[in-house]
């Protein structure tokens, strides 16, 4: 298939990627996506998870935490609150901010309890692949 | 007349002062790089979630009771300012404008019967203000212990303003900081966060912010209001934290020339001095040749 998606990771800090891809799968809120070319136009708030870009047959991954995606014929940008490649993820900053929202949670009741759980999981799930 | 002894220390002194403002002027127009391109990198970002913004307001506006954050609680009588300043001075009229921008509010708010409550962000800007309205001010942080300005700094603000405007504190928030237009002029602005839709009117109608769907209707992954309530909050995140890397990027900029202008006044100053200098010695040389002549005359 010679039809490419047009693709950009930005966070507020710097844009991450910017180019043609051939699909991008991402985390979102209500579940995993994947998103190839000619998509029809979406609108997706993203958790935290890896955003995994296949291009030619390679894979590179991005550590997401929050944002969105928005799909459009002209391509699909996302819009990270906080995101860094696989390669730059800095551990011990994880492993902090796991302790720190793990000692969050107990405060917490209803949707948000269950939001940063999850968000928890999602983390130690990241840390624990990496490091095996 | 001065002596010359004392002549030469002042020289001196004017040198030493001069070698500073030169190494200041130096160093402010490298970290104005710096500044320069986070700004240009953090674009991208605010543009999109501006226009994904703009594009979900105009599709909410028909519908009835849009979130508080975007079409404001009805009311306006409680003002929340958030000036942000530099914390560092020795940059010429930077935080002066700022706080002249900000006051120049205030006092419009103010005669409008309404409350006016200040949030600061920088250290200059509370030196300031701190006279003037030091029961109103709600807040001050400084941020001279962030060696770097990164998403996180303007992510607490926004979350701690969201949750003032959902506790009711405030109605209304504008922001007040410098533009950087570019090194040279920086312009004090004022926008408003709260509601979302009123610092939405200076957007282009219908410009490049809407795209062309091509017919098609947007699928929202949860809902619209659901998305909403996620993005306005970080919206006025994304909105702080580019006032604080412009603000940065204009006190650099702003540094830059006031140094320049003092390496220049310096110049100037050594150069004068150096004449009264060499006259002085002159008229010491001249006048001791006078007394030697009218001395050897005499005899």
């Amino acid at each position: 298939m010679a039809d490419k998606l047009k693709f950009s990771l930005v966070s507020p800090e710097r844009e991450l990627y910017s180019g043609d891809v051939d699909q991008v799968d991402m985390p979102g809120t209500e579940g995993d996506l994947g998103i190839l070319p000619n998509h029809s136009p979406l609108m997706a708030a993203l958790s935290t998870g890896l955003i995994t870009v296949y291009k030619d047959g390679v894979e590179d991954q991005y550590f997401v935490q929050g944002g969105f995606a928005d799909v459009t014929p002209a391509g699909l940008t996302i819009l990270a609150e906080r995101s860094v490649h696989m390669d730059e993820l800095d551990h011990d900053d994880l492993r902090s901010r796991i302790e720190r929202a793990q000692k969050q949670v107990a405060s917490l009741e209803g949707d948000a309890h269950v939001a940063l759980s999850r968000d928890i999981d999602a983390m130690l799930r990241i840390l624990g692949g990496k490091a095996a | 007349m001065a002596s010359l002894k004392e002549l030469k220390n002042r020289i001196g002194s004017v040198k030493n002062t001069q070698k500073i403002t030169k190494a200041m002027q130096m160093v402010a127009a490298a970290k104005l790089r710096k500044a320069q391109e986070a700004a240009e990198a953090s674009r991208p970002y605010s543009e999109r979630l501006g226009s994904i913004i703009s594009n979900l307001a105009t599709s909410m506006v028909g519908s009835a009771g849009g979130p508080e954050l975007l079409v404001g609680n009805g009311q306006s009588d409680t003002v929340l300012l958030v000036i942000a300043t530099a914390d560092r001075g020795l940059c010429g009229g930077f935080n002066t404008n700022i706080v002249r921008k900000a006051r120049e509010e205030i006092v419009a708010l103010e005669r409008e019967g309404k409350t006016v409550k200040l949030y600061l962000i920088g250290k200059k800007g509370y030196d300031q203000l701190k006279r003037l309205y030091a029961d109103q001010i709600v807040k001050f942080i400084s941020l001279k212990e962030e060696r770097k300005l990164h998403a996180g700094i303007a992510q607490n603000i926004g979350e701690e303003i969201t949750g003032m405007f959902e506790a009711g504190d405030f109605d209304i928030c504008k922001l007040v900081f410098s533009e950087f237009v570019n090194v040279m002029q920086q312009d004090a602005v004022a926008k408003t966060l709260i509601p979302a839709m009123e610092g939405m009117t200076d957007l282009p109608e219908g410009g490049e912010t809407t795209q062309d769907l091509d017919g098609a209707i947007y699928t929202y992954e949860p809902d619209e209001a659901g998305i909403l309530r996620v993005l306005l909050p970080r919206n006025i995140n994304t909105q702080i934290f580019s006032a604080l890397l412009e603000n940065q990027a204009g006190e650099m900029g702003s540094k830059m020339s006031a140094m320049d202008n003092a390496t220049r006044n310096a110049g100037e100053m050594i150069d004068k001095l150096t004449m009264t200098f060499n006259r002085t010695r002159q008229a010491q040389i001249t006048s001791e040749l006078i007394e030697i002549i009218s001395g050897a005359e005499a005899l």
